[in-house]
């Protein structure tokens, strides 16, 4: 089968790749870039694990091909950290006890970084309807939500 | 097993809430989950399902799968261990299918190939010829007179004379005489209720990488609550030495039960075996609903008598349980929990484990429990309801307390139901006026608690950190829990123990993080560990100041001299010793080893608002409020953690989930998007409230928490339901087509 030549950035690298036809941007990530980051789920769109953004949107990362990821950037849970300095959001999640098994985290900071970029002081009900897409089978939710809501109180004190 | 030298006060670390060992990795991507390993030269496995429920396997022709270039083997049963009997044949049978096919979804072969693209499409060519038999999927009709047999010889000797060969195995308890129980009361309700099967739902999905040389010595890497069992377990099923297979447990992307076995790992390692090459495997969602361990679904009957005064004359219950196309369905445990928080005089329960054409069950947090919970509690409501009683007084009125004879046979130690069960009425949940539509339900649940064997090793290091290796997969915070434990101990900062779950060939044999028994059995035998490391630090130390290491004791980090004869000495603090270990008699390394009696049993009550939509029949948890005996928590938020988690699943099994198969035998919904779990737009913030009743079995008090969390909510939320919608539901999921029909049966619409 002919691969496919993609450019992309991702988390601000440039990245050079052949992917078949047939892998989607998850499997590049994990399997041709080492970004392991981020997770699969289901690989229907459906648990949200594979979050990342792309374009400065989330997207479930398995429901878009490493073809089309020609020219894009993405944005993984590897980038959100800068250097040694956690983003509020990952250090409120450990604060918070926020994670247990911690599979759908990745996912869920990176959803939930788009959502305070684009809507500072969330209500719960936004949270709730923001992460609906991912799903978390440990925690019930409780401490995620207190943990968005946390840090986006801490991001709004210091801009 | 009482211990002598249980505290209960005073702790130090115990109680805190430190920031999780584990925590940075998984906020920053770097934990390395069960599909996150690669080995030079990999290949990747996929594996060949049965479409259909039930089939003979008449031929396998794998020439076309074999044709491909990519592709380097391809195994059947045939290349497993011949002559298993017992689990072992058992779970032979259903990671890889011998003469039949049982459920759709049972695997029959499996190929390597050079890409997982490659694996897939090689699947694809192995052309398996089926002869279909006839099928059935649900318990009731599995039990009936002229059902298809699934395996004519699966049934031991419990099972009574004249029953159908699907029923595989009978219990009964119970003591007193039910008969005389029930002439007692002054209203007895006797109804029928059905549970379907859920899925532990697991985000991660299965996956492993495999190494076996054709000198019989392997690893495994794989996704699981229990490396040594998988071991075991794949040892067998390859006929290798156990020793020669070396498991390490990945980070765990969730269990609930479902990964206390093994799946694809016996099958990458044949592939292994027969490519010499490394063999990766990740499981597909649709494969992991298929073919891994959903919960049994459930027909029961339950029978209480009550008193005008609340007081319950007798209970008895009949809980039919399907387990999928192998024995092994808790069905025993059902009806041992049934009536657990009761103080019956007269009880009653018997148990049937009947086999289908499904995926074999798997444990699923307190296997059992939830559904006899759902049906003993529904009843209790509705005789409450009628006799105009208030749910929580009736509870304590009749609850199982410390010497009360259990429903199953023994004798309470201490416990904490009552404990509960006032903390709930006291809880401002319990008063707080209801809206509109709403009501409120109200439910306890029990679940056993397991120990299990462990073994824990903890070493020095010369700087005097600690480093503990533990063997139990850490499934939700467990090394934030041994870390403090082993620094209450040895009196060292938090962050100086680093906590480590070892392979199987670095630490003795330990069972499965199950039985919400990792931080009781786990963490007592940490705090064992390091009361020998103590022992051999002050015998340092006592060796140094010529002194008797009986006159040596350990406080905050250091050693002391003790007692009026032990003369003047400095305190002489753990790093100090750990820097000349070397020269004063070696390393210094505590272990433990132990399989402790004393896990501590554990109860809960739980309080529900649900509002019920009467034009759509869907419902809303409005407030949900858990309250739980912890024994003691070691890390609190942990600990809720358990308790939200376990009512989030209850939520979703109560109100959504279901497997649906059709007609065909074939499961319709293998997908999150037709098998819904609950999703933070479905939920509440959901209230806790941790009670400490102190486990005389372990040295701090510790109870497992991890499952009964997810005993009460089944009925908890149908009771909430039945309130506000005005009539009983008996049968779960309470999807709101279930609802409504209920709804309108009630007003003759």
């Amino acid at each position: 089968m002919t691969q496919i030549h993609v450019t992309a950035t991702v988390n601000g690298d440039p990245v050079e790749f052949l992917c078949d036809p047939r892998e989607t941007l998850l499997d590049v990530l994990r399997d041709r870039l080492g970004l392991t980051g981020t997770k699969e789920g289901c690989g229907t769109g459906d648990c949200g694990a594979c979050s990342v953004t792309l374009g400065g949107r989330v997207v479930c990362s398995c429901l878009v091909l490493g073809a089309e990821a020609d020219g894009a950037e993405i944005g993984t849970v590897e980038g959100m950290a800068d250097s040694e300095t956690l983003h509020p959001l990952q250090r409120k999640f450990i604060e918070h006890a926020a994670l247990q098994c911690g599979i759908c985290t990745p996912g869920i900071l990176v959803a939930a970084k788009n959502l305070l970029e684009r809507t500072p002081n969330p209500t719960e009900t936004e949270v709730r309807y923001w992460l609906a897409g991912n799903l978390c089978r440990c925690t019930g939710y409780d401490k995620i939500v207190q943990a968005v809501m946390d840090a986006a109180e801490e991001m709004r004190e210091i801009p | 097993m009482a211990l002598d030298d249980t505290r209960i006060t005073g702790f130090k670390v115990v109680g805190t809430r430190p920031d999780r060992p584990d925590g940075l990795d998984k906020v920053t991507g770097r934990a390395k989950y069960g599909a996150d390993a690669t080995a030079p030269g990999m290949l990747f496995g996929a594996i060949v399902r049965s479409p259909h429920a039930h089939a003979r396997i008449l031929g396998i022709d794998t020439s076309r799968a074999e044709a491909m270039h990519e592709v380097k083997a391809v195994v059947t049963r045939a290349d497993f261990a011949p002559g298993l009997t017992g689990e072992n044949l058992n779970v032979l049978e259903n990671v890889m299918a011998g003469e039949k096919a049982l459920y759709d979804g049972h695997a029959v072969a499996a190929v390597a190939a050079t890409t997982a693209l490659a694996a897939r499409d090689a699947a694809r060519l192995v052309e398996v010829e089926y002869e279909i038999l006839p099928h059935v999927t649900d318990v009731d009709a599995a039990m009936e007179e002229g059902a298809p047999v699934i395996r004519a010889d699966a049934a031991d000797g419990s099972v009574p004379e004249g029953m159908h060969p699907n029923v595989v195995r009978y219990h009964e308890s119970g003591h007193g005489n039910v008969d005389e129980g029930f002439a007692e009361a002054d209203l007895v309700i006797e109804e029928h209720f059905t549970t379907e099967a859920t899925h532990q739902g697991y985000i991660e999905p299965h996956a492993c990488l495999a190494t076996l040389g054709a000198d019989g010595k392997g690893d495994l890497w794989c996704s699981t609550q229990g490396h040594w069992i998988a071991q075991k377990t794949c040892a067998a099923l390859l006929g290798l030495e156990q020793s020669a297979l070396r498991v390490t447990a990945s980070e765990i992307g969730g269990g609930f039960g479902g990964k206390t076995t093994v799946f694809i790992e016996p099958v990458a390692l044949a592939l292994s075996r027969k490519t010499s090459r490394p063999v990766k495997i990740v499981m597909s969602r649709s494969e992991v609903f298929r073919a891994t361990g959903p919960t049994s679904s459930t027909s029961m009957d339950v029978r209480i008598g009550m008193k005008k005064d609340g007081t319950i004359t007798a209970g008895q219950g009949v809980f039919r349980l399907q387990g999928g196309a192998f024995p092994g369905a808790p069905m025993e445990f059902t009806a041992m929990c049934a009536f657990a928080p009761y103080n019956l005089k007269h009880v009653h329960q018997v148990g049937y484990d009947v086999i289908c054409n499904r995926p074999k069950q798997a444990a699923y947090r307190a296997p059992g429990s939830p559904m006899a919970a759902f049906a003993v509690e529904s009843v209790i409501d509705e005789l409450c309801n009628r006799l105009g009683l208030d749910p929580i007084e009736v509870r304590l009125k009749n609850g199982s307390k410390e010497g009360t004879k259990a429903s199953f046979g023994p004798t309470w130690d201490r416990i904490g139901l009552i404990e509960t069960l006032e903390a709930a009425r006291d809880h401002p949940h319990y008063s707080a006026p209801l809206n509109e539509g709403e009501g409120r339900g109200v439910s306890c649940g029990f679940w056993f608690n397991h120990a299990g064997e462990t073994s824990v090793t903890l070493a020095l290091s010369e700087d005097g950190t600690v480093q503990l290796m533990v063997g139990t997969p850490d499934i939700g915070g467990s090394r934030a829990s041994m870390a403090i434990m082993a620094a209450e101990e040895l009196g060292v900062p938090y962050d100086r123990v680093r906590v480590t779950v070892a392979d199987t060939a670095s630490l003795g044999y330990n069972d499965v993080s199950h039985g919400s028994r990792v931080t009781y059995a786990s963490g007592l035998a940490t705090i064992q560990a390091a009361r020998d490391t103590i022992r051999k630090l002050c015998g340092r130390a006592a060796a140094k100041w010529g002194i008797d290491p009986e006159a040596v004791e350990w406080r905050d980090g250091c050693a002391v001299p003790s007692g009026p004869n032990a003369g003047e000495f400095d305190p002489m603090p753990i790093a100090d010793i750990a820097a000349r270990m070397g020269r004063t008699g070696g390393p210094i390394v505590g272990h433990y080893e132990v399989t402790p009696e004393g896990a501590g049993v554990s109860f809960a009550t739980h309080i529900v608002d649900a509002a019920v939509d009467r034009e759509t029949g869907a419902t809303e948890v409005s407030r949900y409020t858990v309250v739980q005996d912890a024994g003691k928590a070691i890390h609190p938020s942990y600990v809720e953690g358990q308790y939200q988690g376990g009512a989030a699943q209850g939520i979703g099994w109560a109100l959504n989930e279901e497997y649906v198969y059709g007609d065909d035998g074939r499961l319709q919904n293998p997908g999150f998007l037709d098998y819904r779990i609950p999703v933070a737009s479905d939920l509440p913030m959901i209230d806790t409230v941790i009670v400490e009743v102190p486990n005389p079995g372990h040295p701090y008090g510790v109870r497992g928490v991890g499952e009964t969390s997810i005993c009460p909510p089944l009925a908890a939320i149908a009771n909430a339901v039945s309130n506000a919608a005005g009539v009983r539901m008996r049968d779960l999921p309470m999807r709101p087509a279930r609802v409504l029909e209920a709804l309108q049966d009630r007003t003759g619409e």
